[in-house]
């Protein structure tokens, strides 16, 4: 196996989940220098896989107020700090006929107590903000929730970190141990999984931002105190807008409960399951049904709805006893291992989305004190910068650009989401531009020279190869209707004419591709989405072959086919 | 508003979908003097490759098969209930001999089924093994046999074909091929549609101002290779042409679809089976079925009002789930015109595989209705539902047509099968 170049750093962050990436630009803001790494890629986890609803708090108020006064104030924050990435759709809790009226009593008062803005409306005023409201509402709330793309807020922060300091970002690179001396962590030795390769990075402080995984993480660094349990949320795609708010049932929280609208399309769920493995789930029939059910108890139109997906992940809860996982706590720990007697290591785990820029600065405090670097944070007052890195994740955006440009000589490769021909070369240009480094400015809270010297060794981002499903994070590519069962095909043809492919390993690639997307559409294949399927798979398997890439299926030496006796030989019916 | 012709249609056989299926039952039955009535939406055509299969792939692997009438009596012993195990060997091949001298008649010449497979070529460069294939594509898999030097040309503008692609897939097997991209002459510069590309080559202007560019970009090649763009109407018309203004020889490889060739196959049927007599009642959903002492009713509607068709029999060949023969709903996979039983996997959970690409394919595919040995579908008590209702194409079970590589012989051969026990109630 060969070795890749080796990396230095002042900090190694490991996962890329939205607390990750606000980790190394929180990071970066001071002046430090970082590597963050993900055994996939960014938002993989929780942070990708979640309603990208930005609480208001009031969520949690009846059963966390200290949740729901943190997720008050980041909601504040972010709306102001990275308005590019948070859609202010409002949030309406409504109570149906059969929900307790005690809890619909109290709840103005709660949210109040955590100082969130509660507007008590009745049931007709509801309906004339969302006509699709089920006539058998009987109260509502108007909160200030709102949605967040979480995947744009990850690219963004990512890139702003980059571009500070030369900070890299690796995906599809896990650790696989720690290199310890004299109780501390020295190097990190890593693979990455596109090549097979290893690498080793040098770092004098190490965050473990690793979510679902960070029990595991922890204890390749001999830490047995970060004690997890998972529990399995399961949500639903519909692949239209179906309110203009975000619609959460006023009740104590419960399974399938909240409507979010986000971009083009509106995501339904959750539910809770506690499961032991964070890599093994998958939403079942069961779930798909229950969550259908609870929506259409708000919106009965959810009932006949077209959806395009359903995705399980695993929400990362810190172990409390006695308390079921809806009632255990939200809130975050930061773990500095003191007591298991390493002084470099950290771990920040627990927490929601709308919270994790509190989380990334708790880390970030803890780190920059540790390496003697006393210059405070700086993310609750810096926006964040409206680049392009994460422009072409949303729906609105892409549309806009779409019409704005709409240039003959600029095809649409993605018809559904209006993704065209310049957007791909434009990120496949992000994931393949070497790292900037600006030229480091004197003062205090710059990197040691050693670790200069180090980086502009290795500038290029290594590998920067290009596939479908980093294209497809960085876009709206396979998000729309057809799943991309069509742009899947253009934007590979497009990568083999622009010579990024070159081989049959893009096609192996569009089929990885296309079988990853299907993973979350196969609980939700019914009705028009079983018709949509059936076309593609006779284009992809039918006509393109791409169900049997592998085998020796060459018409050209039929000497070396199968004879025919055996033909029909193995089948199970 | 009242209506401006006859609204009630009298005739013998109604068909019910005007997918491949359909259109080879309403040939079949035309051919026998049968006067047939084609009614339903507008079938799967159009998505169709042009490549007419009859077994390209071994059941549950991802092996290939060179010899399809070999395996075709492997399925009889193996696989009793698959629609083609109910068509003997003859009539498949017979049914695929009319359907494709139908078709060489009109202007879209196919070669005649053979015993062997033949290669045929993808959009992406990979090769797949079929039995019948458009004259307008034969030379791409002899000129690959030969390993002859070969270009192929993709067009500025036209997406979703890139030569680059086809070349960097097949070229380890075709050392010799190469690729060339150019304008398409005479349309204005952007985005181009292959199926705009084919009616513009019905134009000759068109063709000579193509042929120079294709002169220029084969070089000293004497094969090339195109997008399936020769035409829309009379294809081999417009590819003879072709040829003899470039001294080429010159291949069509099919696009992503809906595409040309399929397109072809549509507008062909749609036009030439009236002309064979056959009634086209087009585009609209039939809405009701029932069965009285005197025959059968279909209800359908358009803006104006109902439509009524009378028949004394009537075929179902209204597909799966794209084309309505079928629905999935989350509860079951149901027929949802008579309530026919479907066979079925016994649960949701069941109906998809975990990994999409499986070349064991989806249980879901396999569903359908159940027939006798006469082609009727059998209705809830086990016997035939009705005398005078049979079935043919992709809505019968037992079969995964896209994994085998076997739709256009289970549309074809099952139509024929249906329509000659269907001669015998008539007559």
């Amino acid at each position: 196996m060969r070795d890749l170049p080796m990396l230095e750093t002042e900090v190694l962050i490991v996962g890329g989940g939205i607390t990750g990436a606000g980790v190394m630009r929180d990071l970066a803001l001071r002046g430090i220098h970082s590597v963050l790494i993900d055994k996939i890629d960014l938002c993989a986890g929780a942070s990708g896989g979640n309603h990208g609803l930005l609480h208001s708090g009031a969520r949690y108020v009846s059963t966390d107020l200290e949740a729901a006064i943190e997720c008050r104030q980041e909601n504040e924050l972010l709306r102001r700090l990275a308005p590019q990435c948070v859609e202010a759709t409002g949030g309406l809790f409504v109570a149906v006929e059969g929900d307790d009226p005690g809890f619909i009593e109290r709840f103005p008062a709660l949210c109040a107590r955590a100082g969130i803005a509660c507007e008590v409306l009745d049931a007709a005023q509801a309906r004339a903000l969302e006509p699709h409201l089920s006539p058998r509402v009987i109260a509502a709330c108007r909160v200030p929730d709102a949605a967040v793309d979480p995947f744009h807020l990850a690219l963004a922060h990512v890139d702003h970190a980059r571009r500070l300091n030369g900070s890299i970002y690796l995906a599809h690179t896990e650790l696989l141990q720690f290199e310890m001396a004299e109780g501390e962590i020295r190097a990190a030795r890593c693979v990455e999984h596109r090549t097979g390769a290893t690498r080793l990075i040098r770092a004098r402080q190490v965050v473990n931002a690793g979510g679902a995984w960070a029990m595991r993480i922890a204890r390749l660094a001999g830490c047995a105190d970060v004690d997890l349990v998972y529990a399995k949320g399961t949500l639903l795609v519909h692949h239209d807008r179906m309110a203009r708010h975000v619609v959460n049932r006023l009740r104590p929280p419960g399974d399938g409960d909240i409507l979010v609208p986000g971009g083009s399309v509106s995501l339904l769920g959750t539910t809770s399951t506690r499961v032991d493995d964070p890599d093994r789930v998958a939403p079942t029939a069961d779930e798909v049904d229950r969550i259908v059910r609870e929506g259409a108890a708000m919106l009965p139109a959810l009932a006949g709805a077209r959806y395009t997906r359903a995705f399980s992940r695993v929400r990362p809860l810190l172990q409390s006893t006695g308390t079921s996982d809806r009632a255990a706590s939200r809130g975050f720990a930061l773990l500095d291992h003191a007591s298991q007697g390493l002084g470099n290591f950290c771990t920040i785990t627990g927490g929601k989305l709308t919270t994790f820029r509190r989380m990334a600065e708790q880390a970030a405090d803890l780190v920059a004190r540790r390496l003697g670097r006393a210059q405070p944070g700086t993310t609750s007052t810096q926006p964040l910068p409206d680049d392009v890195a994460g422009r072409w994740t949303d729906a609105r955006g892409a549309a806009r650009q779409a019409w704005s440009q709409d240039r003959a000589d600029d095809p649409i490769l993605c018809e559904c989401e209006l993704v065209p021909r310049s957007a791909i070369d434009e990120i496949v240009a992000t994931c393949q531009a070497p790292a900037t480094c600006q030229a480091p400015a004197t003062g205090p809270g710059q990197p040691e020279p050693s670790v200069i010297a180090m980086q502009t060794n290795d500038m290029r981002q290594p590998e920067g190869r290009v596939d479908l499903e980093a294209i497809a994070l960085r876009s709206r590519v396979g998000k729309g209707s057809c799943q991309g069962a069509f742009c899947g095909i253009r934007v590979a043809s497009h990568l083999y004419d622009r010579g990024h492919y070159v081989d049959a390993a893009g096609l192996l690639d569009l089929r990885r591709f296309l079988d990853e997307r299907f993973k979350g559409q196969r609980p939700v294949i019914w009705g028009r989405q079983a018709a949509q399927l059936e076309l593609a798979e006779a284009v992809h398997c039918g006509l393109l072959g791409l169900d049997g890439l592998e085998a020796d299926d060459d018409p050209a030496t039929p000497a070396q086919a199968a004879p025919a006796a055996e033909a029909g030989g193995a089948r199970g019916s | 508003m009242t209506p401006l012709h006859a609204r009630d249609i009298e005739t013998r056989l109604a068909i019910i979908g005007s997918g491949l299926a359909g259109c080879a039952a309403a040939l079949f039955a035309a051919e026998r003097g049968i006067a047939c009535a084609v009614t339903g939406q507008t079938g799967a055509v159009a998505y169709t490759t042009g490549y007419l299969d009859l077994l390209g792939r071994e059941d549950g692997t991802a092996r290939g098969i060179d010899d399809p009438w070999a395996a075709l009596e492997g399925l009889r012993a193996t696989q009793p209930r698959h629609p083609l195990a109910r068509v003997p060997a003859d009539d498949v091949r017979r049914s695929l001999e009319h359907f494709t001298r139908f078709l060489t008649e009109q202007g879209l010449a196919y070669t005649a089924p053979g015993t062997r497979n033949l290669a045929a070529l993808s959009p992406v460069g990979t090769a797949k093994r079929t039995l019948c294939v458009p004259r307008t594509m034969v030379a791409g898999a002899e000129a690959m046999a030969l390993g002859q030097p070969c270009v192929i040309v993709d067009f500025e503008g036209l997406k979703g074909f890139s030569g680059r692609e086809f070349v960097a897939n097949l070229g380890p097997r075709w050392p010799g091929l190469s690729t060339r991209r150019i304008a398409f002459p005479g349309l204005p510069p952007g985005e181009l549609h292959a199926e705009v590309m084919a009616r513009a080559l019905e134009v000759p202007a068109h063709r000579e101002a193509l042929a120079v560019a294709l002169r220029e970009a084969a070089g000293t090649a004497r094969v090339v290779g195109l997008p399936a763009i020769l035409g829309m109407h009379r294809p081999d018309a417009v590819h003879q042409a072709l040829q003899a203004l470039t001294g080429l020889t010159l291949f069509e490889i099919p696009t992503m679809p809906p595409a040309v060739p399929g397109i072809r196959l549509r507008e062909l049927l749609e036009q030439a089976l009236p002309q064979r007599g056959v009634t086209m009642v087009a585009q609209h959903k039939v809405q009701q079925l029932g069965f009285d002492a005197a025959g059968a009713t279909l209800t359908l509607a358009d803006a104006f009002g109902p439509i009524h068709v009378r028949a004394q029999a009537v075929l179902l060949a209204s597909g799966r789930f794209l084309s309505g023969g079928l629905e999935a709903r989350p509860e079951g996979v149901v027929e949802p015109l008579l309530g026919l039983p479907v066979t079925q996997p016994p649960c949701r959970a069941d109906w998809y595989r975990e990994r999409y690409t499986d070349a064991a394919g989806h249980p879901v595919h396999r569903a359908g209705l159940e027939v006798d040995d006469r082609m009727r579908p059998l209705g809830p008590s086990g016997r035939p539902f009705d005398e005078r209702l049979f079935a043919a194409g992709s809505i019968l079970a037992h079969h995964d047509w896209i994994r085998t590589r076997s739709g256009a012989a289970i549309a074809i051969a099952t139509a024929w099968a249906a329509v000659g026990s269907m001669a015998t109630l008539l007559h």
